[in-house]
């Protein structure tokens, strides 16, 4: 009836994920109870959960970010600390456990905080940029969302249901393979990926169609800003890359299920192939994060040097340089596979080829400060110390694209560090970077610069006692994953990274308490005009938080940088544009399809991990139900008045006024 | 005020306008399509990295039967006929729905389900054949790869007949309505593609199998 | 190859390399037996390759980082000395240099590459009046067994080769993959079941190297490690001859036994090898080591089924 399901999959004999697990459980019943006794949730269900807003959405994947980072973060320490106390010792946790956590890591980190996030800031900028009232697919916007989250969901479950997978964030096969992982961990693995990675390749085709179809009047492809262009990158590559992933990892679930000998080491089967398969789209996974990060720095360089983009054209061009090359570098990951000299060098020349086009995109943002007037808030330290990381991440980058040096730094703890050196300092610093910079776009306050400052530093200098060390001890031939270690000469090492992981805890810390002070003194922070920074591009066009409709009219993009130029001419005749003509707005209906779908999906993804047969059909035909549902409705939108629409634009126009009657103009 | 009303009205509507870069938003039958076309590439993206294992491992028999031994290739040709008739008959129902004429719509629509689902059933009739005879998809790598790639594009299949049945079901409750005229536009699409996979499949698995 | 001779001659780049390995050598200081600290022809040839990498590269990335936090530095809001170029957005010259100067050092590199690769393919025998010798390596779940073919014995998780003289590996792997790494000597190299896939390399001084697999591999993964005894001459013999002397054979039946998992084995060796035993495991004529086994579970693994 419930397929391997019983009470023996549950760790009651393993205080500490009982216990964190305990704590997380009630601290979601906590939450929950609070909504439905406080009368919160009509609210919630019907402006949140439901919603198909993009902006909306965009917040959900942020928070949704924001706690798998923690959960992530909490792995971590877990790791950094067992190593600390594993020298010639069992430390705590014990190999499988380990396993677990190191496996847990990577994947909630990929998949759950940084994808989410990354595509939570597209969510939430990309169509405000583009001047536009939402994005292609507005309902499938949102069941990408809740799958993400169902996928996210699973991953969580496995802590106090059974196990985790103990095989790394890819699951190299035959170690992934039944003989060798009979247990469930795996197949939480592969369900969990496998449908959010649903979600994101639904969320790629919303992307592209809604950049190439879905633009302002006026707004030619040479006219988006950069973000958006990163954007379309990332997306294009999501489209061409995750259907790869969908693949494998199907193949994978055959294997495991079924008995199929695509990867096993009986009957033909070639793990080869899914080292190949994996990293044909592992490569691109990794652009698809960093390109909307490279976007954000470019955003962020620019407004606060208060200068436009240096060469923007040439920063175009080296993104979609990057998103081609990404997919004719994956074997850089194995050389040590012993595939001989001409592909190795073949696929080494071409690994460092992409640092041509990031090399470019350094210089760029260089000259955007050159000449500019730097104002350093949050958004721009962050940025600043991409720049100088990052230029440390990809000089190790290609030092390990270069075949004879992988063949001493593979899989140690160098590689570790220098992934680490360019996810942490690219992706998760211009994470933080935008999500300082569009916080007061999304909720109307800007977010506490002195926490915001404290949290940069602490996380930078974290990052560097942290990875620092795990560099030399990597040098001195320390592998990965290992649970504990006998070696004395890595020992000091092992102790400066355990102690670097303390000051980065703090940088986390302050992270939280800048939210919570920011929430605090709301109105202290308050952005009335929606242009807090003295912004560039078209979201700063809109009220912050914008209404629903974005934009009361439509803007008509005649250049670059379509609101500077608004803005310089409104301040040149010291008068706003005058007020369009109001006409009502029709916009798409909130719709539950994307929750009630991911739940369909949660159960199904549950049974499938557990073989519970009939739960699975359960699931498939509620999934099924639901899109006819949707698909019988027959109003799929509503209409703003006019009035309404002139109400909220009018308020807006009114603290814009101010603004400008209170601007004294550049320093001379 | 209606919606029809607002569509005059504003042009630079989130579902409207008319072209798009610098006219504004393009309309919502062209973004429609666009994303769907979208999709369907990625969906292609997946077919081939199918069609990759497949040649990898479409010579790792591990001792068992080869294709050559296994395909029966006027089955397959029979399927094929079926399924490329079925994509004829989907256009018929296309010209159907633009001469808004329900009753042939009704009837092309069914022929096309006949046919998608002859070809299904001689598909499952090959497969059950196959793992009566001890050649299953568990007996070697390449049959595994076999059965994943042949039968992902027959999972497919029963997926647009699934869809068919609910556009069919669809247009009698609702009529011609714009939205449903993009699902159908889309169902179309989809089922070209089918089409044009199974091609690239009868090629490559079975024609280029059959010979090895 | 004239890049090799401006590879070798450049003098800027010696410059560089000395400041990469005072950088890395203060990074390290007081610490012994990585890869900076090679012991070997291939492990010595493949440092110079990664210091001269970081030498070209630290050339540019110098310069870079101190340009960046100088421009960020110096026109801060507060500098009103700095000039404010609002408009400034374009300069072909400069988008010239920035486009140039990474393809110019890529194409060094590249240089580097493609003759590192091919000068120090893992494949490729050493350069050496001495027959190399073989040695054959099956990573198990979890140690590491080494078959001397010449010799007939076989060791566990201990490694003994002539100081000196080339050694040939060849390696596979009984379940699931692993990579066969000793830092001091250089060339990691994956081990797969079914695949038999090699490596050259040479200890030049008597010592002992340590040696690990570096590609996870399970539950026992942080035990798989050894010791490489690279030893005299006469050493080598007197170890051969005590491993014939003593010790289990290593045929099918005590083969079978070793592929079980086990976790932390202790070195010891097989007086013994049944012949081809390493090309019947490669080959697959063994069949694959199974992986946990619920009726007989070995000692630290819990090979958990969920339910």
């Amino acid at each position: 009836m419930l397929g391997k399901l019983s009470w023996d999959v549950i760790p009651f004999d393993q205080p500490l994920p009982m216990i964190a697990s305990a704590v997380v459980a009630l601290t979601i019943l906590g939450v929950l109870a609070w909504v439905f006794l406080a009368g919160h949730f009509p609210y919630l269900w019907r402006e949140w959960i439901t919603s198909v807003d993009h902006k909306r959405i965009g917040v959900m994947y942020t928070l949704l970010a924001l706690l798998m980072l923690l959960r992530g973060f909490s792995d971590a320490v877990m790791m950094r600390s067992q190593q600390a106390l594993a020298f010639q010792a069992p430390g705590y946790l014990p190999p499988d456990h380990f396993n677990q956590v190191f496996s847990a890591h990577g994947t909630i980190m990929i998949f759950f905080g940084a994808m989410p996030f990354v595509i939570g800031l597209m969510n939430l900028v990309v169509p405000l940029q583009l001047g536009v009232r939402d994005v292609a697919f507005p309902t499938l916007n949102s069941v990408s969302l809740w799958l993400t989250a169902t996928g996210a969901l699973l991953v969580n479950i496995s802590l106090v249901i059974g196990e985790f997978a103990r095989t790394g964030w890819l699951p190299y096969p035959p170690l992934s393979e039944t003989a060798y992982s009979p247990g469930v961990g795996v197949d939480y693995y592969l369900w969990a990926v496998q449908i959010a990675g649903v979600g994101t390749l639904l969320t790629g085709i919303n992307f592209v169609t809604t950049i190439l179809k879905m633009r302002a009047p006026g707004m030619s492809y040479l006219r988006m800003s950069m973000f958006c262009w990163t954007s379309l990158a990332a997306s294009l590559l999501i489209v061409a890359a995750f259907p790869i992933l969908t693949a494998t990892l199907a193949m994978l679930t055959l294997d495991r299920y079924f008995g199929f000998h695509f990867f096993t080491n009986e009957a033909g089967g070639n793990m080869l192939m899914f080292v190949n398969l994996i990293w044909a789209w592992g490569h691109p996974e990794v652009y698809i994060l960093v390109l909307p990060a490279f976007g954000i720095f470019s955003e962020v360089i620019s407004t606060f040097s208060s200068k436009p983009l240096f060469g923007y054209r040439s920063m175009v061009a080296a993104t979609l340089f990057i998103c081609i090359v990404s997919f004719m570098v994956w074997l850089h990951h194995f050389f040590t596979m012993g595939a001989g000299a001409d592909v190795n060098a073949a696929f080494g020349i071409a690994t460092s080829i992409i640092a041509v086009g990031t090399g470019v995109k350094i210089y760029n943002w260089m000259f955007t400060m050159y000449g500019g007037r730097i104002r350093f808030a949050t958004p721009m330290l962050w940025s600043l110390g991409f720049m100088v990381t990052f230029v440390i991440g990809g000089m190790t980058g290609v030092l390990l694209a270069v075949p004879p040096a992988d063949f001493l730094l593979h899989n140690s703890l160098f590689l570790v560090a220098h992934f680490h050196n360019v996810i942490i300092g690219g992706v998760l610093f211009g994470a933080f970077a935008g999500y300082t910079y569009w916080f007061p776009k999304a909720f109307g306050f800007r977010l506490h610069e002195g926490w915001g400052k404290l949290a940069f530093w602490l996380t930078l200098i974290g990052f560097y006692a942290t990875f620092v060390p795990l560099y030399a001890v990597g040098l001195l031939g320390m592998t990965r994953r290992m649970q504990h270690f006998d070696v004395p000469a890595w020992y000091p090492w092992v102790l400066v990274a355990g102690a670097g992981m303390i000051i980065t805890t703090a940088g986390v810390v302050a992270q939280i308490i800048q939210l919570v002070v920011s929430i605090r003194q709301r109105a202290a922070l308050r952005d009335s005009t929606g242009d807090p920074w003295d912004g560039r591009s078209l979201e700063w066009a809109t009220p912050s938080p914008p209404p629903v409709f974005n934009f009361a009219a439509l803007p008509h993009v005649e250049g670059e940088e379509p609101y500077w130029s608004i803005k310089q001419r409104a301040r040149e005749q010291n008068r706003l544009r005058d007020e369009p003509e109001y006409e009502p707005i029709e916009m798409p209906r909130n719709s539950p399809t994307g929750f009630i779908c991911a739940f369909f999906a949660t159960v199904m993804g549950f049974a499938l991990i557990w073989h519970i047969w009939w739960m699975v059909a359960l699931g498939a035909l509620g999934a099924f139900a639901t899109f006819v549902v949707f698909a019988w409705r027959d109003k799929p939108e509503y209409v703003i008045s006019a009035a309404e629409v002139a109400r909220i634009d009018r308020a807006n126009r009114s603290a814009r006024r101010e603004a400008l009657a209170t601007y004294t103009g550049p320093r001379p | 005020m209606t919606a029809m009303d607002v569509r005059e009205r504003d042009p630079y509507r989130i579902h409207g306008g008319h072209g798009h870069a610098l006219g504004g938003p393009a309309p919502i039958r062209i973004v429609v399509g666009y994303g769907f076309w979208i999709f369907l590439l990625s969906d292609i993206v997946m077919f081939s990295a199918f069609f990759a294992a497949y040649a990898v491992l479409a010579g790792k028999t591990a001792g068992g039967p080869s294709g050559a031994e296994l395909f029966n290739l006027r089955n397959v040709a029979i399927e094929t006929a079926a399924l490329l008739l079925s994509s004829f008959t989907c256009g018929l129902a296309g010209l159907a729905v633009t001469a808004r004429r329900s009753s042939w719509f009704y009837v092309a629509m069914t022929v096309t389900f006949v046919l998608g689902a002859s070809f299904i059933l001689l598909e499952l009739r090959e497969f059950v054949h196959m793992v009566a005879s001890g050649a299953g998809p568990t007996r070697s790598a390449f049959l595994s790869a076999f059965f994943t790639l042949v039968g992902c594009h027959g999972l497919h299949v029963t997926a647009g007949l699934l869809w068919l049945l609910t556009m069919m079901a669809q247009i009698f409750a609702k009529g011609f309505r714009d939205d449903i005229l993009r699902r159908f536009m889309c169902f179309s699409l989809f089922w070209h593609a089918l089409d044009i996979i199974w091609v690239a499949l009868f090629t490559v698995v079975y024609l280029l199998g059959a010979s090895r | 190859m004239l890049l090799r001779a401006i590879v070798r001659n450049c003098a800027a780049i010696r410059v560089g390399r000395i400041g990469a390995t005072m950088l890395l050598a203060a990074l390290l200081a007081g610490c012994q037996g990585g890869v900076l600290d090679p012991q070997g022809p291939v492990g010595a040839a493949q440092r110079t390759i990664l210091l001269n990498s970081v030498a070209i590269m630290l050339a540019i990335v110098i310069p870079t980082i101190l340009a960046t936090l100088g421009f960020a530095w110096w026109f801060r809001e507060t500098n009103t000395r700095a000039r404010y170029l609002p408009e400034w957005a374009y300069s072909g010259r400069i988008e010239l240099v920035v486009w140039s100067i990474p393809i110019l050092v890529i194409l060094f590199l590249s240089g580097i590459i493609w003759i590192g690769s091919h000068d120090l393919d893992p494949m490729k025998p050493l350069d050496s009046q001495q027959k190399p010798l073989e040695v054959q390596v099956v990573s198990l779940d979890w140690k590491w067994l080494f078959i001397y073919p010449e010799q007939n014995v076989a060791s566990i998780n201990q490694l003994v080769v002539p100081a000196g003289r080339p050694v040939h590996f060849s390696l596979t792997s009984a379940s699931v993959m692993n990579a066969f790494f000793v830092p001091q000597l250089g060339g990691m190299i994956y081990t797969m079941n079914g695949m038999t896939t090699q490596l050259h390399l040479q200890a030049d001084q008597p010592g002992e190297f340590y040696g690990r697999s570096a590609h996870f591999s399970g539950d026992g993964f942080p035990g798989m490690q050894f010791v490489l005894h690279a030893v005299a001459a006469d050493a080598f013999d007197a170890f051969v001859n005590s491993a014939r002397s003593r010790g289990q054979a290593l045929d099918k039946a005590s083969y079978h036994e070793l592929a079980r998992q086990s976790i932390d084995v202790p070195p010891s060796t097989y007086r013994s090898v049944e012949p081809d035993l390493f090309h019947e495991i490669a080959t697959q004529g063994v069949p694959p080591a199974p992986g946990p086994q619920a009726d007989r579970p070995e000692p630290g693994v819990s090979p958990k089924t969920g339910g």
